[in-house]
């Protein structure tokens, strides 16, 4: 009786479940579908789209118009460069944090996270003065610095709440067998917060891959990431919806199945170490 | 206990993150209050000399200031509402055992991938388009007439939009936080005869507290900064200008610095008195 | 190795070092319209002929805007050419910004730029920018649909007739719209629009002392006639309707008529995007009898901005791209009818062009807009559907988000106007010019 009462209830939630997974991924299904139609077809009906012809043309299109490698590199190099810097200086500093509070700790944190609500189109000019002043401009350093900076305090902030879940008795017991503060943190403390520290990798990449405004705005040629390459497919003469989505899929499916696959870490990542 | 040499270790290994993070806010900063008091026409030869408040009580005289902050509020407010409110409900229902649990469970997470241009751009063309869009496709084969979203349902569609990429992060770290409620808890509700509604009151919303109000500050600092959804769907039209895009305007289309920087002032009020209101809740939550 | 094969590798080396150092990699930045599309296909030729590489920033038009003028105004030096139009040039050229390109080759022949074209791309008789392709606008219509109503299109209508022709051509039910037009909100888009529809109905932006003129009663009649007639003939949400909203609606035969830039006639024409390549004919744009037409004057120019390390070689570039021989290598590639037009008066007088079905009615729409009179009271700016001053962007922006709104039925006529008068009055004394 239970059981075939669990069993209905699992069938009910099965269809719920599915039925909005799919509404919720649908938009993204649909520019997969359409990035396979001719542009004729994509604006036709939906059913219409659906059993028309299919073609691989438009991702030959785009990345004969534009050299998708190169706008994809970037994006690797700005994304990957801008969360190990992030990683290196934050892991110190959540370190201290977690560890060796005083007074002022509580204050830091939420002041470094104040820092994220400065609007970043207020400062265009002078940030763009200064990247021309120091030489920077269209360069993927400059842009792995700037993404590092926006980035910090959430990966501070991250990582800190993971710290602070390691047991401070395991570090105590490790300096009674005379670990010095090096051995500490390398054997100790590392494997433990591993799996935090991965997390907040993946989720700074998903941010740093995202990010449009001054990867769009102070790069040119050389610097160029996905963000880039999709501003010249967003609204061209005549029917675009095929090239758009085209374009589209090659921007988002390396995050995408980057994503996909470390999922278990996101999800720990996005809970943001602070729901247990 | 921490000893005096982990002591000072701490104040060395905290300062390369202090000290940057203090340039990145204070260089910005003080740039932007010093063009603020200028009269910055990059168009016009640059500085063109100090202006005293002048840029700031036009910036608020100015008859699109305050319908850019009832816009800001509506929108983050309207996210905010719709994505804690489904994600609760999402994640109630995630959680239930169900078939092809790992594959839904992707699907409900894939939005957060995509960068915010390409939502914005495949939102605005391919569904809310009033000729060639999804939805439009969808009403004229139940013979009504199409929706025109991005112009007479403005800011809903914005906050659908938004509230379809945040909506992931919303549900999975609710369901995180209810995958930690005891079992036992909630079956011990049921032998009381607790019903489902008083369930959800009573055990499960206070369980969740913390990590709703998780959601609503990181979500709040996101919000707030949005551009590139509004750039590509409406470029601000239709009362959709929030405080950011208001300063966006001034400062790159209209060419006028100056006063796009004393907006920019303004919004980092508006901003810190949100966040002191946010913080004085999270801190609490965040420090037991 | 002999000594004879050492020589030679040396010279060798030598040589490629010599050309390396002469070769120059170009940054352009440009705007994702399909002749520039083409343009950056075609990057080998150039590459070819001068040893110089070419690297395309292919933004959509707002975005680009952004960028370059960011650039510009910093003295970035990002870019070693940016794409801009008539709005920007003369701006940019007064205050030293770009390069003059007054020593172009006699074979180039600047003197065979339409001077419509090299007027509007000048500061003080300076050549600031060179045309890559220039429009106007002009009527694009359905013979078929026209000849259903029982209506004969002259060359020269007026609005009283295209109103009317617009609301026999209507048939809501078969889906077909009398008119398709501009109503999105942004100065290049629906404010072009109605800015130059403005013009015909006697209104104009600013007064000698520039005054915001948006209280007067040509604006408000400007206004009324564009809803009225969009209202009753128009596409349903054509508040959010730009250029490239309408081309489509018109290529899939849901539009009679349609005013816009010349050149969407090679796009209207084209059998592989059309469905109605065959049954369309131009007219020029209409008027209210007061003397100027409702057609403006653009184009899209190749500009080198001052302070670049490889200024030789983007006069190269903009030489070649800008060229006859340019043309020529297109319609070798295209046909004829897919040239970038409006630049060249050789090209008007190109007996394979002059067949071209479009191509009378574009250059007489050219030839009918005058930027430096282009009210009928006299105003102080210059520029038919922009007034070419640095303020004029930000402004017509707003405004033009007024009108949409009032396009897309959230507000009247009197508010909108009320609101433009205020935003524009505004942001001149901001500027400092009252």
């Amino acid at each position: 009786m239970a059981r075939a009462s669990s069993k209905r209830s699992k069938i009910i939630n099965s269809l719920i479940a599915w039925t909005l997974g799919l509404i919720i991924f649908f938009p993204i299904l649909w520019i997969i579908i359409l990035s396979f139609k001719t542009e004729g077809d994509a604006i036709r009906s939906p059913i219409a789209v659906v059993i028309s012809n299919w073609t691989f043309d438009n991702y030959f299109v785009v990345q004969d118009r534009s050299d998708y490698f190169k706008h994809f590199y970037n994006s690797v190099f700005i994304a990957l460069g801008s969360t190990f810097l992030g990683i290196l200086i934050a892991v110190p500093a959540s370190w201290s944090m977690a560890f060796v509070p005083s007074k002022r700790t509580r204050g830091i944190l939420l002041w470094m996270l104040s820092t994220k609500m400065l609007p970043a189109v207020g400062v265009l000019y002078p940030i763009y003065i200064l990247f021309i002043a120091l030489g920077i401009l269209d360069s993927r350093i400059g842009l792995v610095v700037v993404l590092m900076l926006m980035n910090l305090p959430i990966i501070v902030w991250m990582l800190y709440t993971y710290f602070r879940e390691i047991p401070e008795e395991i570090l105590e017991a490790s300096r009674m067998d005379g670990a010095g503060l090096r051995e500490e943190i390398l054997f100790v403390l590392a494997p433990m917060a591993l799996p935090g520290i991965a997390s907040t990798v993946l989720l700074n990449i998903i941010l740093a891959w995202n990010e449009a405004f001054w990867t769009l705005n102070l790069t040119a040629a050389k610097a160029a990431p996905l963000t880039a390459f999709i501003a010249s497919y967003s609204s061209p003469e005549g029917l675009f919806y095929a090239k758009l989505s085209a374009a589209s899929v090659m921007a988002i499916a390396p995050i995408l199945i980057m994503g996909w696959f470390s999922q278990k870490q996101l999800v720990r990542g996005l809970t943001f170490g602070a729901v247990k | 206990m921490s000893t005096q040499q982990s002591r000072s270790a701490a104040k060395v290994m905290l300062a390369p993150a202090v000290v940057l993070l203090m340039a990145w806010m204070l260089v910005p900063l003080s740039m932007t209050l010093y063009f603020s008091f200028k009269k910055y026409l990059p168009l016009r030869g640059g500085d063109l000399g100090w202006v005293g408040f002048d840029n700031y009580t036009r910036f608020v005289s100015s008859s699109s200031f305050w319908p850019a902050i009832g816009t800001t509020l509506l929108i983050v407010g309207g996210v905010l509402f719709i994505t804690v409110t489904l994600g609760i409900l999402f994640s109630l229902l995630l959680n239930q055992p169900f078939w092809g649990q790992g594959i839904v469970r992707i699907m409900f997470i894939a939005p957060f991938f995509v960068m915010p241009t390409v939502s914005g751009l495949v939102w605005k063309n391919m569904f809310m388009d009033p000729v060639n869009g999804f939805f439009a496709h969808l009403s004229r084969a139940f013979g009504s007439e199409p929706i025109q979203w991005l112009s007479q349902e403005s800011i809903l569609s914005l906050t659908i939009i938004l509230s379809w990429q945040w909506l992931p992060f919303a549900t999975l770290i609710l369901l995180t936080a209810i995958q930690s409620l005891d079992s036992e808890q909630i079956e011990a509700a049921e032998m009381d005869g607790a019903r489902l509604l008083g369930r959800f009151w009573f055990i499960i919303i206070p369980h969740l507290a913390r990590a709703i109000t998780i959601v609503i500050l990181i979500q709040t600092i996101f919000l707030l900064a949005i551009f590139a959804e509004i750039f590509v769907t409406t470029a601000g039209a239709f009362g959709t200008k929030t405080l950011t895009y208001l300063i966006f305007q001034r400062v790159l289309e209209s060419q006028n610095v100056g006063l796009g920087s004393a907006g920019g002032v303004y919004a980092i009020i508006l901003a810190n008195i949100i966040a002191i209101f946010l913080m004085r809740i999270v801190g609490k939550n965040l420090s037991d | 190795m002999s000594l004879k094969n050492i020589l030679k590798a040396a010279t060798a080396i030598s040589v490629l070092t010599v050309s390396a150092a002469a070769a120059d990699n170009l940054v352009i930045a440009t705007v994702n319209n399909g002749d520039m599309i083409r343009m950056q296909g075609l990057t080998d030729d150039f590459t070819a002929k001068t040893g110089h590489t070419v690297e395309w920033v292919t933004l959509e038009e707002n975005v680009l805007r952004q960028r370059v003028t960011t650039d510009i105004t910093t003295k970035g030096g990002a870019f070693d050419i940016m794409t801009i139009g008539m709005y920007e040039t003369p701006i940019w050229g007064s205050n030293g910004w770009l390069v003059p390109l007054d020593d172009l080759s006699a074979e180039y022949n600047v003197g065979d730029i339409l001077p419509a074209m090299s007027g509007g791309l000048s500061h003080d008789g300076t050549l600031y920018a060179a045309p890559f392709y220039g429009e106007s606008s002009m009527i694009m219509y359905r013979t078929d649909l026209m000849k259903a109503a029982g209506l004969e299109m002259p060359a020269a209508p007026s609005w009283s007739f295209i109103a009317k022709a617009a609301r026999h051509m209507t048939d809501r039910d078969k889906g077909i719209n009398g008119i398709c037009l501009r109503g999105k909100a942004g100065w290049g888009e629906g404010g072009a629009f109605i800015t130059a529809m403005s013009n015909s109905f006697g209104a104009r932006w600013f007064d000698e002392d520039w005054n915001a003129q948006f209280d007067t009663r040509e604006w408000s009649d400007t206004l009324n006639f564009f809803v009225n007639m969009m209202t009753d003939s128009g596409p349903a949400g054509y508040a959010t309707n730009g250029f490239n909203e309408n081309l489509s609606l018109f290529q899939q035969g849901k539009c009679g008529m349609w005013i816009d830039a010349t050149v969407a006639a090679s796009f209207v024409t084209n059998p592989k995007d059309s469905t109605v390549a065959d049954k369309v004919s131009f007219a020029l744009a209409p008027d209210n009898g007061m003397g100027v037409r409702s057609n403006w004057l653009w184009a899209w120019a190749l500009a080198v901005p001052a302070g670049t390390q490889k200024e030789a070689a983007a006069k190269q570039f903009i030489e070649w791209a800008t060229s006859n021989s340019y043309i020529e290598l297109v319609a070798a590639n295209e046909g004829w009818a897919n040239v970038p037009p409006g630049a060249r008066t050789s090209l008007y007088e190109n007996p394979n062009y002059t067949s071209v079905p479009f191509a009378k009615m574009t250059l007489d729409s050219i030839l009918s807009a005058d930027p430096n009179n282009s009210t009928v009271d006299p105003s102080p700016y210059v520029g038919i559907q922009f007034a070419a001053i640095p303020e004029f962007a930000g402004i017509a922006t707003e405004v033009s988000q007024e009108f949409s709104a009032v396009y897309a039925g959230q507000q009247s006529i009197a508010d909108a106007l009320a609101k433009a008068q205020a935003i524009t009055n505004d942001a001149m004394e901001a500027a400092g010019y009252r």
